[in-house]
């Protein structure tokens, strides 16, 4: 059997004998997968971001050093081949909390994206398949949400809500509800107004079925585009609420809260500032350079 | 455009007055009775007392928001358990300051963003473009607060160019007044220049595709030309607007960049009402932000409208 379509064959247009069948069907997971390996970006991206997920689950094995045993020998000590890293204000190893930290860190951009998406994928396939009041008001919720800076809207949350690793993931989560909202509308109602779309509602199907079997799996990528670059944000926002002393509470490790005490032993121990803020740096990197690569694989205009 | 402007203001007082309802409900996340929590390490209960009676915590809620929306109204933001003050004298103070850092970002991130979004789009594909976006993507991904603690590190501790910290208001000494907001400038305007590379980028190269950029060009226009007298006018006004957007961001990312080199704006205002628990300026602070956002959204609006006709039937 040959491997082209029948109208490639008809039009002698058929691929030559060895090429695989995905290329002729740019839609499938195959296709999105050989797309996203020709960005090197995106692969580096992803490849940190398993890195870094492996050193967070696997930290208690990783790490050398308990990362809350306090050692006096070792109090602000220098980077030496015990301690790679230095020693922080109370001789904690760096390296064992940069390794414990991607923990609070990771955690915290997972939860608090499926904790936006959860909340404002329903909504916002509300607004924009309701429409009519139900739209009305969740739109103009969201506006109101949108008028506050994500960060601003973060710090007020967590202030009220007492400081916290989890109350700073809920104050991120419900930040970021507003943009998954908004975006899910805006998706459903381009899609909603495709011809296959009415075809399904005039065949009959009843508005929950067309949402979740027609409208549904046509959102999902840009929703994942948007969820990963949300996850780097959401990193950068846990990262200065522990800096403020809003998220994660001492001696559990944190880079934002490291980067916090660190500001204040610059002048003697610059190391405990470097590596968490290199660890911060690089998971957003990691997560900015896979979002952007997921975007241009799934764009369809850049199929070819 | 009047008619366009109604349309618009009808849109944008729903929007403040529903923000103002949830900046007044974060209130009722606080753990246990409103009054103790409000008063913060204070136990004594005449101060709880009087607290419960200025903010009418024994009303219901509904009745209780419509005493502080009244208030903010009349410019009455409530007071500074802490500081003893009105809210709103403390923000007229700060407020400045943070003007002062946000426009000298702004200008930052315009010196930067700008020419390498232009030189991205012109270069398109080539190593020039490459190398922009490569910035862009590591001025979104540095944490600004990091990038403040390394510019000390580096210009205030081992160089020693720049003093680390300590405001002085331009009136007193304008050039120490700049040496003290270089730093914080850079770092605040860093993130926003990546964000308008990608805006200027895009926009100019929608213009340059365009039929009449091609004419130039055929006229025999000198590529330097056509770029900055042809495209580059036109590209403005999107990145005019969605630089106006920015705003926010730069709002946001002042909080932190306050606190790193202890600029005594808003930011620092907002955090250090958070550990004193002074909720009251921090629902105050949060206000004025959103105010001053769909503010700017709406002139962004009237801003695109007035530039472009199309855009009023919208």
């Amino acid at each position: 059997m040959s491997t082209g379509t029948p109208i490639a064959e008809a039009t002698g247009l058929a691929a030559p004998a060895g090429t695989p069948a995905l290329i002729q069907e740019p839609g499938t997971l195959a296709a999105f997968w050989r797309r996203l390996r020709a960005r090197p970006s995106a692969v580096a991206g992803l490849i940190i971001v398993g890195l870094l997920i492996l050193m967070a689950v696997f930290a208690p094995w990783i790490a050398p050093y308990d990362p809350t045993a306090t050692d006096w020998g070792n109090v602000r000590g220098a980077p030496s081949l015990a301690h790679p890293f230095g020693g922080d204000e109370v001789g904690r190893d760096v390296l064992s909390r940069i390794i414990f930290g991607a923990r609070a860190s990771l955690g915290a951009g997972l939860v608090s994206v499926a904790l936006a998406v959860s909340l404002g994928l329903p909504l916002g396939l509300l607004a924009g398949y309701a429409g009519g009041w139900i739209d009305g008001a969740i739109s103009r919720l969201t506006d109101a949400l949108l008028a506050i800076p994500f960060l601003i809207l973060a710090i007020a949350l967590a202030a009220f809500l007492g400081p916290s690793l989890v109350n700073a993931m809920i104050a991120i989560g419900l930040s970021a509800t507003s943009t998954f909202i908004r975006l899910t509308r805006a998706q459903v109602r381009a899609v909603a107004a495709e011809e296959f779309v009415e075809a399904a509602r005039a065949m009959g199907n009843p508005p929950w079925r067309i949402a979740r079997v027609h409208i549904l799996p046509n959102i999902v990528p840009a929703i994942l585009v948007q969820a990963t670059l949300t996850i780097a944000a959401a990193i950068i926002a846990e990262a200065s609420l522990s800096f403020l002393g809003l998220g994660q509470q001492p001696p559990e490790p944190s880079w934002g809260a490291m980067l916090n005490t660190a500001k204040n032993f610059m002048d003697e121990a610059p190391w405990m500032a470097i590596w968490p803020g290199l660890s911060i740096f690089l998971a957003v990197l990691a997560f900015n350079l896979f979002g952007d690569g997921l975007r241009d694989a799934l764009d369809p205009r850049q199929r070819t | 455009m009047l008619r366009f402007l109604a349309r618009r203001l009808a849109l944008a007082i729903p929007t403040l007055i529903l923000a103002s309802m949830i900046i007044f409900a974060l209130q009722q996340l606080l753990p246990g009775d409103v009054a103790t929590a409000l008063t913060g390490e204070e136990r004594d209960p005449q101060v709880i007392a009087f607290i419960r009676e200025k903010y009418h915590l024994d009303e219901p809620l509904p009745v209780r928001y419509a005493y502080w929306a009244g208030g903010v109204l009349r410019g009455d933001l409530g007071e500074s358990i802490r500081l003893q003050k009105p809210v709103s004298e403390l923000i007229v103070e700060k407020l400045p300051v943070t003007l002062e850092l946000a426009c000298l970002a702004m200008l930052v991130a315009l010196a930067i963003g700008v020419p390498m979004g232009v030189l991205s789009a012109v270069k398109r594909g080539q190593a020039a473009d490459t190398i922009a976006n490569g910035i862009a993507l590591w001025g979104l991904s540095v944490p600004n607060f990091w990038l403040g603690i390394l510019l000390i590190l580096l210009f205030s501790v081992e160089l020693g160019w720049l003093p680390a910290s300590g405001y002085v208001s331009p009136f007193e000494s304008m050039s120490d007044n700049l040496a003290a907001m270089v730093m914080p400038a850079f770092v605040l305007g860093n993130a926003i220049a990546a964000v308008m590379m990608r805006h200027t980028r895009a926009a100019m190269l929608g213009v340059l595709g365009s039929d009449y950029v091609r004419t130039a060009r055929a006229k025999g226009v000198s590529p330097l030309r056509v770029t900055l007298r042809h495209a580059l006018p036109n590209a403005a006004i999107p990145i005019i607007t969605l630089g106006a957007l920015e705003f926010g961001q730069l709002l946001s990312g002042a909080v932190l960049t306050e606190q790193v080199f202890s600029v005594p704006g808003f930011g620092k205002l907002m955090v250090d009402a958070v550990f004193n628990r002074d909720f009251a300026t921090v629902q105050g602070v949060v206000i004025c932000t959103a105010a001053t956002y769909i503010a700017l959204n709406l002139a962004a609006d009237l801003l695109s409208a007035a530039v472009n006709p199309k855009l009023r039937r919208a």
